[in-house]
């Protein structure tokens, strides 16, 4: 029995395990029901087809929806981080500042997400005639290229604030353990490749270059 | 305005409790004194704030950094120029501040370099080799005022309290292989041997050779064996966990002020640790000849005085140099006439990074790493290890191969020609995560009349005091070091036979870019040095206005290196550690002549 199993002995290794032989195949979505807690039903759907987008479900690998990701987001809405507690928030503000001196908005993550999506969907409606969420796929890729590029004005969030937002919170959600709502069933750390919280490594010192067959395990103490 | 209550005085206070603080805490208890740390932050230990697995988390250490200080209730503000606006570094990018217990000591790499002994006597040195106009009159640069040969017992003695491992290049004035050809003359190899090489390491390593350099492991504070240190402090060895910088370390492997130094003090009757203690100010008395103590607020909000006898700065550079100007002690740095010293002299680093991305039969498995055991490094085109007379600046730059944990969110490589989203970055992200490796590049850079800290007039910390300001942008020596350097990092990597490869460096016009991680090796603002009309303290590390006030840490540095700064700062704590045994506590007073 090597260290790593010793000390995954302290966590619930029985449900863990039973955790994951049921959901270690199939889509994480499935029979996962989540109600967010900040985001409200027209900003669910926003980051819910957006996050869809960003990472497509379609093709090979997971997907951002499936893995978790609009999950993670809505609570870490709830945590300091979408309060802003991490950030030194006082003003006054300069948004003009060159980008090279990082950050200079007064909103929070929250406030990006809350004033951000209605005005995304209000330029959607504009533009289309329809909410975000609702337009197909390609118009969608389409609009979030728009936000991306800085090419959509809204009022008061910048497009690209809010985009550089979601963009960053998706990838943090895809790639994060588990314990935090995203990478379900670590199937992201599956798709690349990542061992995950295995954190030891005693057994491979000598054997670099050599492709490591292990895979992943979490802080909860699901494995695979 | 209530006036702060006054506590019992004490011999000494200590402002700051990481490695300078825990090494001088050590010192002054040694000696019989009556000493209270005061530390800003929470009291931390490795069980049970860094235990396994909960301490495995990237997003709650690596990202949002949960060991880190908070910006909201304290940042620096940043400007490029001394006629611009400054603006608050509101959420982390290019450096990250340490907090609490250990301080930065706890989170760091463990890339424990000594400085090279031209590094020490770096002005004269260039004026000798190269004549007395090749400095352009901009640059602000200054020699040490103590030696590589007074420094080395004492980087010897640092290095064996962090059961550090790797290999010696030259043992008292032999030339070993496997080790650093450049480096000063050691008195003794290191404690515990390398670490056997990670692949990307490897690779580079054999890669340096078809070129004629030499690469060798890095010296890293992260013990390879089970090891004692000369206080009698266990380490264990690394198991290249991935979770290292960023982090605190659950294995007792990397040394931080917990696993080598406080053991020893934690139950010395003479030594009181007050965590969530807010140094505001450091008090003198009427004639300004004398530190009378500190003034701070406790966790509680109340505003305590503690008179000392002894006052020890060591906290971060930065934060030493606010507390100076907060406390209006020693002349502040005045850009427009190049005179003062407070605030004088920031520095930073330039770094560069050429990422390899190798086919699929290639196994980098960027996980496995530590922030140094594992890696290889060269040091042939750092400090002046090689003619500069025609390369058209001074300084250079370490280069080092290997991940430090490939953890996904912050270190996933990608070739530039990737999208950031959709369906073909899901596709990239298999194809390159576990096939791709960094080369990067640490370098030096140089202080200039017009870098230099201040405190801000617009922005306050928490309690309404004023937060400092970096005045701070990018001079064409160091864009030049950087092209040079990346030229050779960049034949390196083609020569380890990547499919294709990608470099990340700045160019003339770009400016100091606050977003991006580069280095928290921030130094200057209240450096070392042989008068005071050029420094703020003398080579024991004593101020010049204050002799009962003694300033640790990386603000002591008269420009920057091309290594990381521990093993140096450690190094002339040690040293003034030394004078104030010997000399100081028998004897208070200045211990250089002005």
């Amino acid at each position: 029995m090597d260290r790593r199993r010793f000390l995954l002995g302290a966590a619930p290794v029985g449900l863990a395990t039973l955790v994951t032989a049921g959901c270690a195949r199939g889509p994480g979505v499935q029979g996962h029901s989540y109600a967010p807690s900040y985001f409200r039903p027209s900003e669910w759907e926003f980051v819910q087809a957006a996050v869809g987008r960003l990472i497509p479900g379609d093709g090979p690998g997971p997907g951002g929806v499936e893995a978790g990701v609009p999950e993670f987001i809505d609570r870490q809405m709830e945590l300091p981080y979408g309060h802003g507690s991490y950030f030194y928030m006082k003003g006054p503000f300069h948004p003009d500042s060159p980008a090279t001196l990082g950050y200079q908005l007064r909103f929070t993550p929250r406030e990006i997400y809350r004033q951000g999506i209605e005005e995304a969907n209000a330029a959607a409606r504009a533009s289309h005639g329809i909410d975000f969420a609702r337009l197909e796929a390609a118009r969608q890729d389409e609009f979030l290229e728009s936000m991306e590029k800085g090419l959509l004005a809204f009022a008061t969030v910048p497009a690209p604030a809010l985009f550089d937002q979601l963009l960053e919170n998706t990838r943090e959600g895809y790639f994060c353990d588990p314990i935090h709502g995203g990478n379900r069933d670590m199937v992201a750390w599956r798709w690349i490749g990542f061992p995950g919280a295995r954190a030891d490594f005693t057994d491979w010192i000598d054997q670099a270059g050599v492709k490591y067959p292990y895979g992943p395990v979490s802080i909860g103490g699901a494995h695979t | 305005m209530t006036t702060p209550r006054k506590l019992r005085p004490v011999d000494a206070v200590i402002i700051g409790f990481g490695w300078t603080g825990a090494i001088l805490a050590k010192t002054l208890t040694d000696a019989g004194l009556h000493v209270v740390a005061l530390e800003r932050g929470p009291a931390r230990d490795t069980a049970p704030d860094f235990e396994y697995p909960r301490i495995a988390d990237e997003l709650r250490h690596g990202i949002r950094g949960e060991l880190w200080q908070p910006l909201a209730s304290e940042t620096v503000t940043v400007r490029h120029a001394v006629n611009d606006t400054a603006v608050p570094y509101r959420k982390y990018g290019s450096f990250v501040l340490g907090n609490g217990v250990g301080g930065a000591g706890v989170h760091w790499n463990g890339m424990l370099w000594r400085a090279s002994p031209e590094d020490l006597r770096f002005r004269s040195h260039i004026q000798e080799r190269y004549g007395k106009h090749f400095i352009p009159p901009e640059m602000t640069i200054q020699d040490y005022p103590v030696s590589f040969e007074e420094l080395e017992p004492h980087f010897d003695h640092f290095e064996k309290v962090c059961g550090t491992s790797g290999s010696a290049g030259n043992l008292r004035g032999t030339l070993r292989s496997g080790g650093n050809p450049f480096e000063g003359p050691r008195s003794d190899e290191f404690p515990t041997p390398p670490l056997p090489a990670i692949h990307a390491a490897q690779l580079f390593e054999k890669a340096s050779a078809q070129l004629g350099y030499r690469a060798f492991p890095l010296p890293a504070a992260n013990s390879s064996a089970a090891f004692t240190n000369p206080y009698g402090v266990r380490l264990g060895p690394c198991n290249l966990c991935g979770y290292c910088e960023r982090f605190g370390c659950f294995l007792y492997s990397k040394a931080s002020p917990q696993t080598t130094i406080l053991p020893v003090l934690a139950a010395r009757p003479n030594l009181e640790v007050r965590t969530g203690a807010y140094v505001t100010r450091i008090l003198q008395d009427s004639s300004k000849k004398r530190a009378t103590g500190v003034l701070y607020v406790d966790a509680n909000g109340q505003e305590l005085e503690q008179p000392a006898d002894l006052v020890v700065l060591s906290a971060f550079q930065m934060h030493n140099v606010r507390l100076l100007l907060l406390s209006g002690i020693g002349t502040p740095y005045d850009p427009s006439t190049g005179t003062g010293v407070v605030g004088k002299n920031y520095a930073y680093q330039m770094c560069g990074i050429t990422t390899a991305f190798f086919s699929e039969d290639t196994h980098i498995n960027p996980f496995i790493g530590a922030g140094a055991a594992g890696l290889r490094a060269i040091d042939d085109f750092n400090s002046d290890h090689y003619d500069h007379s025609k390369v058209g600046f001074i300084g250079g730059a370490t280069i080092y191969a290997g991940a430090t944990g490939g953890r996904p969110i912050e270190q996933m490589l990608l070739p530039p020609t990737s999208p950031r989203w959709g369906a073909a970055w899901k596709a990239a992200i298999r194809r390159h995560y576990r096939h791709s490796a960094p080369v990067t590049l640490q370098g030096t850079v140089m202080s200039y009349r017009d870098r230099y800290l201040s405190l801000d007039p617009t922005y306050k910390d928490k309690y309404g005091i004023p937060l400092l300001r970096i005045t701070f942008d990018w001079h064409d020596n160091e864009y030049r070091m950087a092209a040079y350097t990346a030229s050779k990092m960049e034949e390196i990597v083609r020569h380890m036979k990547p499919q294709t490869q990608a470099t990340l460096l700045l160019k003339p016009g770009n400016h100091y870019d606050t977003r991006i991680y580069q280095s928290t090796h921030t130094t200057g603002g209240a450096i070392m040095g042989s008068n005071p009309v050029s420094s703020v303290i003398n080579r024991y590390s004593q101020s010049w206005d204050l002799p009962n006030l003694f300033i640790y840490g990386a603000s002591a540095f008269p420009q920057n290196i091309g290594y990381n700064p521990t093993g140096l700062l450690a190094g002339l704590a040690y040293f003034s550690a030394d004078k104030l045994k010997g000399s100081y506590l028998k004897s208070p007073g200045p211990l250089v002549s002005a």
